[in-house]
């Protein structure tokens, strides 16, 4: 297919400007500051929306089909919340204008920031960063600052080995050191080994519950215990928090201090770079050192709150993705305590489902019941046939494949998440499908490993690709 | 079958070291090339870095992941496979010839001990077969 750069030719436009709508003056920039030769597609109107409707019937999103890529979680994103977010009272606002003209918006943030501080338990909760990664980095940095104020000597910070890789780069980003910490056959946390690796030079854990196995920890309490009793504070990536939203708050584990990727629990866009939102909630002894400023609300007027004494400061332009945060809103209030509940409910079943159907026919390594998601191996796979090839070989049915080799701990990783919102139909279906490749693989071997055959690309040359990596069009 | 040749020491993270005097040469095992997959990248680290048992060495890439190496024993680099660089893919194809990643120049040969020999690596590696 031609890229849009590609297509059209000289002179050729979807717009008709008049010859009012040019400027008259000579232009202020200087000639040698003002770029010759700019590469503006010419198109017209009808080759501009080929372009891009032939593009968007070869993209795929959780509006087409099942998208059960673990850990990522590709919730689907309920159309009202884009409704709100298009309102004009909030659309057509400017961040720099006045307090008492944004009331509103400053409401919505309030009222969030409450709703989140009910949900995970914590004292204070800023809304500010951008992102899952971004709301851990500034976790960090909290847990950093306060220990810069009170025990200095603590700057490591311990790591399960199942552990989203961005917790260990924004440990490094913040000057800190990252020291692993095994899993044990339960898939927990190995209890002796956090207990040898706590000292007084340890600033802290950094845990995801449920884990990237989509198990609960079943000794967080003790972890907790742990972990405090040797003075550091216990971080909860919250990434999963949509296992257990409304069931359980993770302050109540012990928890001091925790991210939430909205995208997961509370249905915003999947940010893949894109606007996200992954706000941190603390207990009381580490609020004063939130990202500044915060929303507050004094004699029934909302207010940007900048007396934050420890604050490690601004982390995002204005307050955060507000657009994103408006949808977040909706989802909550939409289906409130109890659907919220039901949620957390309905992802745990929908996976046990799938994992106990598809344990009789792949291994399972950790035998448990699961959270929102679960991991299977390629271990009883036949002919040579690997996890690469048969998450190939579901796209020529028409899924999206799941997360493939990773956690790193379980050998040709096959991670699973079906979300709340999938029907049994659905869910058998793909069932099946995996079945029916596992029969491929043992009959036309070949056939699983040639895959993908009905898609506009063929096998891509991953390893190229990364050894060669080609960044422009041109 | 993994190869696991009997001239070297291993460590628990998957390197092996090649003892030839006061140098240690370092790489990763082919246990490890096998599990990462193609190996896409790895960092040079700059000699006359010191580091000590069990830091990280340098980095790998892989399409499936990155990952540190760990240095066997504690050392200062007196040179990097420079030939990695362009032909990173080595690493899989001779973990243990001309994918060697780093010569290290030893602290400590007292060091050498806590680490395993052939036999015993071959052991641990079915031990952490799940």
């Amino acid at each position: 297919m031609k890229t849009i750069f590609e297509n059209g030719g000289e002179g050729r436009a979807a717009v008709q400007f008049s010859d009012d709508q040019y400027p008259t003056e000579a232009p202020k920039i200087e000639d040698r500051f003002r770029r010759k030769n700019l590469k503006i597609p010419e198109v017209s109107e009808i080759e501009v929306v080929r372009h891009y409707t032939t593009l968007s019937k070869r993209n795929y999103g959780v509006d087409l089909g099942f998208y059960p890529l673990g850990s990522c979680t590709m919730k689907y994103n309920p159309k009202v919340n884009e409704d709100m977010a298009k309102l004009e009272g909030f659309t057509n606002i400017h961040p720099m204008q006045p307090e008492e003209l944004s009331q509103g918006a400053l409401q919505m943030l309030f009222e969030l920031q409450e709703m989140m501080k009910e949900i995970t338990g914590f004292d204070a909760f800023s809304l500010q960063p951008a992102a899952g990664a971004h709301g851990e980095l500034v976790g960090v940095m909290m847990i950093k600052a306060y220990f810069q104020k009170h025990d200095k000597k603590r700057k490591k910070i311990l790591i399960p080995d199942s552990a989203h890789g961005t917790n260990p780069a924004s440990v490094t980003l913040c000057g800190l050191e990252t020291q692993e910490v095994k899993s044990d056959g339960n898939g927990n946390v190995d209890l002796n080994d956090l207990r040898q690796k706590m000292n007084d030079e340890t600033a802290g854990l950094m845990l995801t519950n449920p884990n990237t196995l989509g198990l609960f920890d079943q000794n967080i309490i003790e972890i907790c215990k742990i972990v405090h009793e040797k003075g550091g504070l216990v971080y909860c990536d919250g990434a999963n928090l949509n296992a257990m939203v409304g069931v359980t708050k993770p302050r109540d584990a012990g928890f001091d201090i925790m991210h939430v990727n909205f995208h997961k629990t509370f249905s915003t866009p999947h940010g893949c770079g894109g606007p996200g939102a992954g706000g941190v909630g603390v207990v009381g002894k580490l609020a004063s050192f939130l990202p500044k400023p915060m929303v507050n609300q004094t004699n029934g007027m909302y207010h940007l709150d900048y007396n934050i004494p420890d604050s490690i400061g601004k982390v995002k332009s204005y307050y955060g993705n507000f657009g994103v945060l408006v949808k977040a809103y909706t989802y909550i209030r939409a289906l409130g305590p109890d659907g919220l509940k039901r949620v957390g409910q309905n992802a745990v079943l929908n996976a046990n489902y799938m994992r106990v159907k598809l344990m009789k026919h792949f291994d399972l390594p950790y035998k448990r019941i699961c959270q929102h998601e679960f991991v299977i191996s390629d271990r009883n796979m036949p002919n040579g046939v690997t996890t690469m090839d048969l998450a190939k070989r579901l796209l020529d049915y028409g899924y999206h494949s799941p997360t493939i080799y990773f956690p790193l701990i379980v050998h040709g990783a096959i991670m699973i998440e079906p979300t709340e919102t999938e029907t049994r139909e659905t869910m058998d279906s793909f069932i099946e499908t995996m079945l029916k490749i596992l029969q491929e693989a043992q009959t036309t071997p070949e056939l699983v490993k040639g895959a993908p055959h009905t898609l506009p690309v063929k096998r891509l040359d991953g390893v190229k690709a990364a050894r060669e990596p080609v960044l422009t069009a041109r | 079958m993994t190869n696991i040749p009997k001239d070297l020491l291993y460590t628990k993270e998957h390197e092996w070291i090649r003892v030839e005097g006061d140098v240690g040469v370092v790489g990763i095992t082919d246990y490890a090339q096998h599990a990462l997959t193609d190996i896409v990248f790895v960092e040079l680290p700059a000699q006359g870095k010191k580091i000590d048992q069990s830091k990280g060495l340098t980095v790998v890439e892989s399409v499936k992941s990155v990952s540190d190496v760990y240095a066997p024993v504690a050392g200062e680099v007196v040179e990097a496979n420079s030939s990695l660089k362009a032909n990173p893919e080595l690493v899989n194809h001779d973990p243990y010839g001309k994918g060697w990643i780093a010569k290290l120049k030893i602290s400590s040969k007292d060091q050498l001990k806590t680490l395993m020999g052939p036999e015993q690596y071959e052991k641990y590696l079915q031990e952490q077969k799940h």
